[in-house]
């Protein structure tokens, strides 16, 4: 549990740290909540020569409203995005994490960067429609969650990047509903789905659904979303649209979970999350 | 057996007093191994296979010798002048063990995934890490067996020299099976698996060796420092008086720090050889990889009834996984099940056959219940099994062959005596706090609307108080040690009492419990009893902790300590008050004259007068003695529990309820501290049927390396559990007591397993194994709808 040797260094502002970035080559790390990043460096997973520590740089933290987006800073805590319920499914989601000690130390920022098949912020800015602001040495640019996740922890942000900020769209009148199966209360996801629906008088105007650990990077379930969308939100409808969820998926087994299993979660945890959004 | 005097209702025995060691623990005072410094003090950092059977070709130390600060790097051949193996210390009569050698670093081949390679040995914490992972070992792999079953059909074999991978068979059995099987008009056999689990204590084991001037000092996180001495003199062929073992705080045990380690011996040799201090603090890992597990047993169960429920012949099979070698007590373990295999109920035959089996995984040992966790659960889940096949109540059945109140002390079909029991007064009480009409109109009304509710039952006993030597020791069961603890105490000249106990406790409370029982025999408050533990250079030989025998062993030898020294004491008023000794008694803090309640002495004064030499003519001066006691018997807590628990049909997912545990453990010493005992090993069981379980891949690659796959259960999973109390009294102590520390854990498994069965019985599944994982209720309830209906 002690990681190999390497530098450290915890600049004060943005463009400080994307300089340092730079000059430590492949093998430099930024560093944010570390939840992600040190259990790997522990295990002699992760081996960089270089951590270069963000927490002290300056506007990168925090939730605001801009106009009709959430501008949630990058080190923004999952506790903290937890607490801001007017975040609807972000702050649902971000409650689920882990336990206390991870949600007060693991960022936004850190968890989108990282990219981890069973991370649970990623698929709720699939839901979202969110975007993210990259800075690097050639400046900045705007990548959209749909864009983001590529592979296995692999995401588009660039090594010499910092991740700045997440804008997330305020769906004010939308539902939202998540369900996490999990073993124990503070474990990772085996299945997650997260839900956003706007309703009409009891019609499905839109919805979206988006599905954690079920692939290498989260995925949206548009055949639930098209079987629903202009729909009647019944129980029925619903759950026929809920049998959907796992379609065209491949979702890699692990321990305790073969793929048909997870399958299987997929469906019933879609349909949950939905009543739970539509308020059933 | 001889019945004493029963304990007196004290003035502080009975009474829930707050630990006394808590505050030092809870404000992080307490001292662990990783506390301890010295100057000089040289870091250790293992080799471990990635292998899981290989044969080790090369072993390339330079260049982690180049590394700054390493001083040695160390493997198997250069420890040859260690005067033996790591030892085995159960030798039964008459019963061949395959024994391979093992040593502290391997010797030509590795067995297992963590098996250690080598050591390097450097100055700094940090760098030992780094330079360990610069050793260069080429191995040559070989073929893995992880499957105990088909270990025992024949090749590839774990050690190739016994040319089989069975490592022993034993029995213990009594009354005639063939005639119960007979006689019985229904027989119900199940193959029941009690899987591998991990101790996974808070904390870690370390070792600190200090060798300087001949003389070996060795702090360890051990439950067993006198046994650690023993070995450790043994095998570095030194003189057991140059050798000290503490004990210091220990985090946990549960088990598997009943051991003598090869990391232990290393460190303590290495210190010799490189005349400096020599560290070791294990990390998470490796104790999930290195650190003795528990369990993995396949269970084959037989068993017999008449019609009417009347019990006729038990017969089990038990198939153990050893793991890769023998360890201080591995192929004894499942034999301690072996022991309770008739549970609380009447059973004219009794057979328990055990096969050991060597697979390339981790070694088990003793873990929290060593043996009788395993047998309750395979007996109490029976029971429901027979019960649902006779169409009759489960508790009824149960009831019908409870061994009665009035048979105690009661002899089961294979000669074990049953110190004290009354099994209907415990489930009765149980049944005053789960209301089961009410809790069966709730059930129907759940599953109305698809929410399936379950209710188990585990009515147990189990046997502890490890324990009487001529029944385990060389002549009995074969364990090479006697089994007696020892006591000393010390009155000091203001009346302030140091006890010592050989007991040595790792979180049990004992210092607040022990004080307690001596405090009450001397007349002081429990705050001036301070209670010495865990180091061999102080007090007398001790047997240790393991077995839930502190209490009933240790706690006995300082009662009738401390016994001597009152009577001593009453000697001395008498002279003093010119009274005559058996006229003085201990009326709450003072030895007074019967009839004369002004005229009497406080242990204080007493003391004065014993360190003054006031005394009887031919008395020696001072006040303080030592006592040894060997028990007559096994002590046999017992106990009735019931687990309510909702399985999501949809998902498999199950989750506790509600947890009810009436407990007997004879007389309470200190009710807070048993319910402290109780809820943590009511945890221990339902991780072990819902969460933990160590897995291996086929190829013998460990895949629960971590926290985040050995799902050890943490609060928001568990119930606020209800505890309850019945008190029947030990025959076989003084203090009418028996043992708490285990009991929980030998309890829960099955009441959380019948529950979840009771709750899926109605999707048509009759029975499921642990551990009770989503995906395998879910199996469960496909395979069942698959086949319309039951599968037994
Ligand atoms: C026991 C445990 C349980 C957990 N359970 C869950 C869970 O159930 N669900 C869940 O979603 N997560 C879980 N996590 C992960 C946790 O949420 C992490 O905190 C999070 O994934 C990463 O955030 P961080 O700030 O800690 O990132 P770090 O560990 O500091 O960094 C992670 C990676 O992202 C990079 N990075 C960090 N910040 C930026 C940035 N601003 N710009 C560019 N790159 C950056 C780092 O270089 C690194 O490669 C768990 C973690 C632990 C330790």
């Amino acid at each position: 549990m002690i990681p190999a040797e390497f530098d450290y260094t915890a600049p004060e502002t943005l463009q400080e740290a994307i300089s340092a970035l730079a000059e430590g080559g492949e093998d430099a790390k930024l560093l944010a909540g570390g939840h992600s990043l040190l259990p790997l460096m522990k295990l002699r997973l992760a081996a960089p020569s270089l951590l270069v520590d963000i927490r002290r740089v300056a506007g990168l933290h925090g939730v605001e409203r801009q106009n009709g987006d959430w501008r949630i800073g990058a080190l923004t805590t999952h506790a903290t995005l937890a607490r801001s319920a007017q975040l609807g499914v972000v702050a649902t989601v971000a409650s689920t994490i882990a336990d206390p000690q991870v949600r007060n130390r693991g960022t936004i920022g850190g968890s989108l960067a990282h990219g981890d098949a069973a991370a649970d912020l990623p698929a709720a800015m699939l839901v979202c429609e969110a975007e993210v602001t990259l800075q690097g040495p050639g400046g900045q640019r705007s990548v959209a969650a749909a864009d983001l996740f590529k592979d296995y922890l692999t995401t588009a942000v660039a090594p010499d990047e910092v991740l700045t900020e997440v804008r997330v769209p305020a769906l004010d009148g939308w539902g939202h509903g998540h369900q996490k199966f999990n073993r124990r209360s503070e474990d990772w996801a085996m299945v997650g789905v997260c839900v956003v629906v706007k309703s009409n008088g009891g019609t499905c105007e839109d919805v979206r659904v988006g599905l954690t650990n079920m692939g290498p990077v989260p995925l949206r379930a548009t055949a639930v979303e098209e079987a629903l969308r202009g729909r009647d939100l019944t129980a029925e409808s619903i759950a026929a649209a809920a049998e959907h969820a796992a379609d065209g998926t491949n979702p890699p087994a692990e321990l305790n979970a073969t793929a048909d299993y997870k399958r299987h979660l997929a469906r019933v945890m879609t349909r949950r999350a939905i009543q739970q959004a539509v308020g059933g | 057996m001889t019945v004493t005097d029963q304990a007196p209702a004290g003035r502080h025995v009975g009474r829930p007093l707050r630990r006394k060691e808590d505050p030092r623990l809870l404000a992080g005072r307490a001292r662990y191994i990783d506390d301890i410094t010295l100057p000089g003090t040289l870091w250790a950092a293992f080799v471990r296979s990635p292998e899981a059977h290989a044969r080790i070709l090369s072993v390339d130390k330079s260049a982690a010798l180049e590394r700054a600060g390493v001083h040695a790097v160390f493997v198997g051949e250069d420890l040859a002048d260690l005067a033996g193996p790591l030892p085995l210390a159960w030798v039964p009569p008459g019963v061949e063990v395959n024994n391979p050698e093992h040593w502290p670093l391997a010797r030509g081949a590795v067995k297992h995934v963590g098996d250690p390679v080598a050591v390097v040995i450097g100055e700094d914490r940090y760098a030992v890490v780094d330079a360990a992972a610069d050793v260069v070992v080429d191995y040559e792999p070989l073929p893995a067996v992880t499957d105990p079953e088909l270990a025992l059909k024949g090749a590839p074999f774990v050690h190739e020299q016994f040319a089989t991978n069975e490592t022993h068979r034993w029995s213990l059995g009594g009354g005639d099976l063939d005639a119960g099987f007979a006689e019985a008009d229904v027989v119900v056999e199940r193959r029941v698996v009690n899987h591998r689990t991990a101790g996974a204590p808070m904390e870690p084991r370390g070792v600190l060796a200090d060798y300087r001037a001949g003389t070996l000092t060795l702090w360890s996180s051990t439950q067993v420092p006198h046994f650690l001495r023993l070995f450790l003199a043994i095998l570095l062929g030194m003189s057991e008086e140059r050798v000290r073992v503490i004990a210091p705080e220990v985090g946990g045990g549960f088990g598997s720090k009943l051991q003598v380690y090869g990391e232990e011996v290393l460190a303590a040799w290495a210190s010799r050889k490189l005349g400096q201090p020599v560290k070791w603090i294990e990390t998470r890992s490796e104790n999930l990889a290195v650190t003795h597990q528990g369990r993995d047993q396949i269970d084959y169960v037989k068993i017999g009834a008449k019609r009417d429920g009347t019990l006729t012949a038990l017969h089990v099979q038990i198939i153990a996984d050893l793991g890769a070698y023998n360890m201080l007590l591995t192929p004894a373990i499942p034999a301690l099940g072996a022991f309770v295999m008739s549970g609380v109920y009447r059973i004219p035959a009794v057979q328990t056959d055990i096969v050991g089996v060597f697979t390339n995984k981790c070694p088990t040992d003793a873990i929290r219940g060593a043996g009788r966790p395993e047998a309750t659960h395979l007996i109490e889940v029976t029971m429901d099994q027979l019960a649902h096949e006779l169409g009759m109540d489960r508790l009824e059945l149960r009831r019908r062959n409870f061994i009665p109140k009035d048979q105690f002390p009661a002899e089961v079909a294979f000669g074990i005596v049953y110190d004290s029991g009354d099994y209907e007064k415990t489930l009765e009480k149980l049944l005053e706090h789960v209301d089961l009409d009410a809790f069966r109109r709730e059930q129907e009304e759940l599953r109305a609307r698809g929410v399936y509710r379950g209710i188990g039952f585990s009515t147990y006993t189990e046997i502890c108080g490890l324990a009487p030597t001529r029944a385990v020791g060389p002549q009995g069961f074969g364990n090479q040690a006697g089994f007696w603890e020892s006591a000393m105490v010390r009155v000091h000249n203001t009346g302030a009492v140091t006890a010592y106990t050989g007991a040595s406790p790792h979180g049990q409370g004992h210092e607040t419990t022990f004080a307690q029982i001596v405090a009450d025999r001397l007349g002081v408050d429990p705050e001036v009893v301070e209670i010495v533990h865990g180091d061999t250079a102080t007090g007398p030989e001790g047997r240790n902790t393991y077995g839930s025998r502190s209490l009933a062993v240790g706690g006995e030898a300082l009662a009738r300590c401390a016994v001597k020294i009152a009577d001593k004491a009453r000697a001395i008023v008498a002279h003093k008050l010119e009274a005559a000794p058996e006229d003085i008694e201990l009326v709450d803090d003072r030895f007074v004259v019967r009839g004369s309640p002004d005229r009497g002495m406080t242990l204080a004064e007493v003391a004065g007068a014993a360190y003054l030499n006031e005394v009887p003519e031919g008395m020696e001066p001072g006040l303080e003695t030592t006592t040894f006691w060997d028990p007559d018997n096994f002590v046999f807590p017992f106990g009735a529990h019931a687990c309510i628990v909702d399985v999501d049909p949809e998902t498999g997912k199950v989750t506790v309820q509600r947890y009810v545990a009436v407990d007997d453990c004879g007389h309470a010493i200190n009710p807070l501290v048993i319910d402290g005992q109780v809820h943590g090993g009511i945890a221990h069981a339902i991780g072990q049927a819902l969460y933990e379980q160590v897995q291996y891949d086929d190829r013998g690659q460990l895949v629960t390396g971590t926290f985040v796959n050995y799902g050890l259960p943490t609060a928001s999973e568990l119930p606020s559990f209800e505890t309850d109390r019945t008190e029947t009294p030990s025959p076989v102590n003084s203090l009418g007591v028996k043992g708490i520390g285990e009991a929980g854990t030998i309890a829960a498994s099955p009441a959380v397993t019948n529950a979840v069965i009771d709750a899926l019985r109605p999707l048509g599944v009759d029975y499921v194994n642990m551990p009770l994982s989503p995906m395998r209720i879910w199996d469960a309830i496909q395979g069942a709808n698959r086949e319309g209906g039951s599968q037994s």
